[in-house]
């Protein structure tokens, strides 16, 4: 499973209240959801954003609520996966459920700025920025978890494998 | 090895002797949890898995959120949990009116108590560590997973202790203690860890300080915030619960990653600036800055709308009016503390100096309706999140503080010293 794109940059502690603010929560249709994705950060985002693109950011991505709706809206949005130093425990679950896929690398983090053009093999974890020529070494995802995302998440994930 | 307060609750619900963190496991739930925004989601999500929630006493809806409904998108979504709750013939729904914010009405209503596993389709779940239970914060597949089969799998956590010595001065209180641990360590300064509050110190503070305290854990990027049951739990739980409960401690060699000490006595009143809970600043470092002018204070929701918060920025109120520059909103977390500020009379101290007094709901905390924010706007909130937008507009500006601090500062229009302008104390 590959992934390929350009990146949207962020810094620390970008929390779910801005990649999907509560106002829109009165709806779960992940359509709508996204069409306001990352709003109150980026307001272009969502306008601009293509299949495939990626969003990298700093410490402690997706902090705050529990709201499901956050990585739902990403994934519908185009987003192929989220890099970040780290994440926020409750996002990270939900991404991995509704088959986000999401990677904690600190240099890639670091090393990746807004509008490169980035390679992600899912297999054995390698990130490829291809504006740069610089490559990074993630976690690999285990066959399971790919599985799981092709699938569309948890739930699919599951019932396929009753 | 020993094993910390929240690793034995685990253990026992994963029918295991002994579990170390980072091990993966499968626990029972004693109770699940959502509400009118992450429930409506979770039905279709449970009905690929199941027809019948797995125990009808243990499956909790609270419409709390967007209630009393402020549109037509959030009342067709409380009437698809109001008639799933009907058809499961759920023993816990809690309607408008008999209801309140999630957090406060489960442990008023006794459906939570000690040594119990819950999660909740609510990032501030964690509030319930104040009893002595295991309580996280999980999304709306995690939780639909529980309705459906009771068991869900858990990363067991490392743990930070917190060591609370002596006792709080007056005028501080639960917030003001969280706020100052948030600052010292960090928005994810407990990122996927328990903090496990301990210490003698504990003894001075209320359960319903330790409900502030355990429910913003989660501001510090915690699965779970817990402290250990004493007198003061079991008495809150005689008065509430019927549930029979387990009192889990530590093992003396339990292993923590990080041990913190806290004198309560040195914590001042501390407020969060704009736009993280970390940002602490105390009323000393505030007072020799420019006033900073505010236009908003909200006094309530899921951490500072109980009975004794609300007895604090009653006796605080007393006898002033609301700064002519300033809306203030009161909001009672249940319906029982409602009626019980009635026969106080802290409901006349509030509408007499001026304060809007709203029906129980999570409303302005999450910017959802019933004090919403415009451009530019400040607001001293005494709820759990200043993030960017978190009120209204993007450019309105959130200071989190305590009860106190904040009906001070309704009276001053400025964030203000609760030290000076006084009041009874409670």
């Amino acid at each position: 499973m590959k992934a390929l794109g350009h990146v949207f940059k962020y810094g620390d502690n970008v929390d779910t209240d801005v990649i999907i603010p509560a106002r829109y929560l009165n709806s779960f249709d992940a359509e709508e959801l996204a069409s306001h994705a990352m709003v109150d950060i980026d307001p272009e985002f969502a306008g601009k954003v293509q299949p495939g693109d990626m969003i990298v950011a700093n410490k402690n991505f997706g902090c705050g609520s529990s709201r499901e709706h956050a990585p739902l809206c990403l994934k519908t949005a185009g987003v192929s996966c989220v890099i970040a130093e780290t994440f926020a425990r409750i996002f990270y679950r939900n991404a991995i459920n509704i088959g986000l896929p999401i990677i904690e690398c600190p240099e890639a983090a670091r090393g990746i700025e807004a509008g490169d053009e980035v390679e992600i093999d899912f297999d054995n974890g390698r990130i490829y920025n291809r504006t740069k020529g610089t490559e990074f070494q993630g976690q690999a995802f285990p066959e399971f978890m790919q599985e799981l995302i092709v699938a569309g998440g948890l739930v699919n994930y599951t019932n396929r494998n009753k | 090895m020993g094993m910390t307060m929240t690793q034995k609750i685990l253990a026992a619900h994963a029918g295991l002797d002994s579990v170390e963190a980072g091990q993966l496991i499968m626990a029972k739930l004693d109770v699940v949890m959502a509400n009118d925004i992450t429930g409506p989601m979770a039905l279709p999500i449970f009905r690929q898995m199941a027809g019948k929630v797995f125990d009808k006493d243990k499956v909790v809806l609270v419409p709390d959120h967007f209630t009393p409904n402020k549109d037509i998108k959030s009342a067709e979504n409380s009437k698809a949990i109001r008639e799933f709750a009907r058809e499961q013939e759920l023993s816990w729904y809690f309607e408008q009116g008999k209801s309140g914010v999630e957090h406060a009405i489960l442990p008023e209503a006794g459906v939570v108590t000690a040594g119990e596993c819950i999660i909740g389709a609510d990032s501030h779940t964690c509030t319930y560590g104040a009893l002595g239970a295991f309580s996280t914060g999980v999304g709306t597949t995690d939780v639909s997973t529980g309705m459906a089969t009771g068991e869900l799998w858990f990363k067991v956590p490392g743990a930070i202790k917190f060591v609370l010595k002596g006792k709080p001065g007056d005028y501080v209180s639960g917030k003001d203690i969280i706020i100052h641990i948030i600052g010292k360590i960090g928005v994810d300064g407990a990122l996927y860890k328990s903090m496990e509050f301990t210490g003698d110190g504990i003894e001075n503070l209320s359960i319903d300080d330790r409900f502030t305290i355990a429910n913003m854990a989660i501001e510090a990027g915690a699965k779970n915030g817990i402290f250990p049951v004493d007198g003061k739990t079991e008495e809150y739980l005689k008065e509430h619960c019927k549930k029979e409960y387990k009192v889990y401690t530590a093992d003396e060699d339990a292993v923590y990653d990080q041990i913190v000490e806290i004198d309560l006595g040195e914590v001042r009143p501390t407020v969060a600036f704009p736009h993280l809970p970390g940002n602490a600043k105390t009323i000393d470092e505030i007072e020799a800055m420019e006033p900073i002018k505010i236009d908003q204070v909200v006094i309530g929701s899921c951490t500072n709308g109980r009975m004794s918060d609300l007895r604090k920025a009653a006796a605080i109120l007393k006898g002033h009016t609301v700064h002519p520059d300033v809306r203030v909103m009161v909001v009672p977390a249940t319906q029982k503390i409602y009626k019980q500020c009635i026969a106080e009379g802290l409901l006349d101290i509030f509408v007499d100096a001026g304060c809007a007094v709203n029906t129980p709901s999570c409303g302005p905390c999450m910017g959802g309706h019933m004090g919403v924010m415009a451009a530019g706007e400040k607001c001293v909130s005494t709820t759990n999140r200043n993030f960017v937008g978190r009120m209204g507009h993007v450019e309105s500006l959130i200071y989190l503080a305590s009860p106190e601090t904040a009906a001070a500062s309704a009276i001053a229009g400025y964030i203000a010293n609760p030290e000076k302008i006084g009041g009874d104390r409670v």
